[in-house]
């Protein structure tokens, strides 16, 4: 691997920043650190830059300890939140800076540079002065004159929240290009998911300093490690219940919430009457309306993962409509449905009384 | 849309329209500029009175060229303003960067006693620096210039250095410190840092720190009335001498050229910093 946080801790005062932290990062991935603002993310990265220094732990970047060494001695370079272009460089005089630094000779360092700009799409840019770039074309600067320096490690500090809605699509996609381009390790800190889930090979969920989950996206999204992870990333409904059924091959849940129990197709480790919390995404929840037949439920357990309710409100997105359904116990849960055609839409008016089910699988049984 | 030869509306903030905020700004002027413009005016008169217009001459500024005893003041007077611009400046900065910088014992007390040499009244730093260099640090009389003017020196960068940290810490407040850490991170030390992004920075409130101790070191009379001894006259000094004669055109073009020094400081002061703050107002 080539980074490795060993127990790494950091107290600011009596504030404790970052917990206990323990991570490996490989080669060559494009790796996010993912959570709340104040979770500790930005610190760890400062960490790893040499801004600021581990109470506790050891940080080791392709096996050497970087503890005590300083930033300008690290095999690192960052694009900060708020780029930090020098103003009375140019452009080309910005990134061609680390170089004249290091002593690169002249020729040398003119052609680098020149593929820096070229690589983020700026050559044309090269004698401007930063006043007159516009925030996207400055991160570009800031892209370049980090990656000019070939880092084992790109660090990137909330990278695409400073721009607006359609550049931050737009740069989406290009910093996962330049980062399978260049195959440069790529560490992001970001606050927003969607950012993380779109470009991340893998990310860490933190929050109050700890490591919540590390994990692929889709890992993430689907297989959250506990109750934190699975409400922080998307949207969930979430049901405390008690563990009614825990065979090898599946188990079943019942709660207070619904009327019906929840049924799954794995087995728990948990005992049997356990206290768990289950989570089933609005996407995975299916809506027919109550004139028609009830939809049965899994063959196990005709009865289960099927409730009654009716629409209160619905938000019409274009291309999903979000629902929020009242169930005749009175517990709200959220349902979101894609517009599959032109007509009816929303497709169903507030009010309706409908059926919900959803299938075994979807339930995410989660013990903490 | 609007009609010819219609009036044009002034609007709700036009205030330079009417015509008693007119009157009122040349009253203004009146009162600011009448006596440096007779001052300047009768430096060019003809005649030994100066409450009569005789004729013009440039006689008097010839006189001035010739009197040594002036010209040595004038001297004296730009040495001591060079020797204590350039201490203050570097004071001045480094005390502004500690403070803005570092957590230190004892930086509240710092903070407020280094503002002190400017309210306190000038007269007290007369008399404050008169006793401190007649009993705790004489300094040698008799040495050579321009050593001499060393006790003067020292005088001027005491009240002059604060107002140099005052403007540089007020350019300080709006510096990014991600700027500093970008710099690191591209492979600059601590110093390399410093001097390639927080210099440039700081560079337009070095240029007018360091004009207001030019000026403020050119045209001090008070303070150093009472540390100037009789072989270091400065250039104030030695024409509030010549007043206590009689006030003779002579004084007029004297004072004409010390103004004169002053304002093309000012001016040229200003293109330097307009400059060096338009390049660097990027975010």
């Amino acid at each position: 691997m080539l980074i490795r946080f060993e127990n790494v801790t950091k107290r600011f005062g009596s504030f404790i920043a970052v917990d206990d932290v323990s991570l490996d990062i490989e080669a060559g991935e494009f790796f996010s650190l993912l959570g709340p603002s104040g979770c500790g993310k930005t610190t760890l990265l400062r960490m790893l830059a040499g801004l600021e220094t581990p109470t506790e732990g050891r940080i080791l970047i392709d096996g050497v300890d970087m503890v005590g060494v300083p930033p300008n001695r690290r095999p690192v370079n960052m694009v900060f939140q708020s780029y930090a272009v020098f103003p009375h460089m140019n452009v080309a005089q910005n990134v061609a800076y680390g170089l004249k630094i290091d002593r690169v000779p002249r020729p040398e360092r003119e052609a680098r540079v020149a593929d820096a700009l070229a690589l983020v799409k700026l050559s044309e840019f090269a004698h401007r002065r930063p006043d007159q770039l516009s925030g996207g074309q400055r991160q570009r600067v800031a892209l370049a004159r980090a990656l000019v320096k070939r880092p084992k490690v790109l660090l990137l500090d909330e990278p695409l929240s400073a721009l607006d809605a359609k550049l931050r699509d737009a740069m989406r996609g290009e910093l996962a290009q330049i980062q399978r381009d260049v195959g440069v390790t790529f560490v992001m800190v970001t606050h927003d998911q969607d950012e993380a889930l779109a470009m991340a090979s893998r990310c860490a969920l933190m929050n109050r300093g700890t490591l919540q989950q590390v994990a692929t996206p889709g890992d993430l999204y689907e297989y959250p490690a506990n109750r934190f992870v699975a409400d922080f990333i998307g949207t969930i409904n979430l049901f405390e219940g008690t563990l009614s059924v825990d065979a090898p091959d599946h188990a079943a849940v019942t709660t207070p919430a619904l009327d019906a129990p929840i049924h799954v197709d794995h087995g728990v480790t948990g005992a049997t009457d356990a206290k768990v919390w289950v989570g089933v995404r609005p996407e995975k929840i299916a809506m027919t309306p109550a004139s028609g037949l009830r939809p049965t439920g899994p063959a196990a357990m005709p009865q289960a993962n099927v409730t009654h309710g009716t629409i209160m409100t619905s938000a019409y997105l274009g291309a999903v409509t979000f629902y929020d359904v009242a169930t005749t116990g009175g517990t709200m849960i959220k349902v979101s449905a894609p517009n599959g055609t032109r007509s009816a839409n929303p497709a169903l008016p507030t009010g309706t009384a409908v059926w919900l089910h959803w299938a075994p699988d979807a339930p995410i049984v989660l013990l903490g | 849309m609007a009609p010819f030869g219609k009036k044009r509306e002034s609007g709700p903030l036009d205030y330079a329209g009417r015509w008693s905020l007119r009157l009122w700004v040349a009253g203004v002027m009146l009162f600011l500029y009448l006596p440096l413009a007779s001052l300047i005016l009768f430096s060019f008169n003809d005649s030994r009175r100066t409450i009569r217009w005789e004729g013009f001459t440039f006689d008097w500024y010839g006189k001035l060229a010739n009197d040594d005893a002036l010209i040595s003041a004038f001297t004296n007077s730009l040495t001591i303003a060079a020797i204590s611009t350039l201490f203050s400046v570097v004071l001045g900065a480094m005390s502004a960067i500690a403070l803005w910088r570092f957590r230190f014992p004892g930086k509240g007390l710092f903070d407020g006693m280094i503002t002190l040499p400017i309210v306190v009244p000038e007269i007290c730093m007369g008399v404050a620096m008169l006793v401190f260099f007649g009993t705790i640090m004489p300094w040698p009389r008799d040495l050579v210039w321009p050593l001499d003017l060393g006790a003067i020196a020292i005088a001027h960068i005491t009240f002059s250095f604060p107002f140099v940290t005052v403007v540089v810490r007020a350019r300080l407040a709006s510096f990014n410190r991600e700027m500093e850490e970008a710099a690191r991170d591209l492979g600059a030390g601590e110093l390399r840092a410093l001097w390639d992004v927080l210099l440039p920075h700081v560079r337009p409130a070095l240029i007018s720190g360091a004009l207001l101790a030019f000026t403020l070191s050119l045209d001090d009379f008070v303070i150093t009335f009472f540390t100037a001894g009789p072989n270091t006259v400065t250039f104030p000094v030695k024409i509030y001498s010549m007043v206590r004669f009689s006030v003779t055109p002579e004084v007029n073009a004297a004072s004409t050229v010390l103004m004169a020094i002053t304002v093309a400081m000012t001016l040229l002061g200003m293109k330097l910093q307009g400059a060096d703050i338009a390049r660097s107002e990027a975010p």
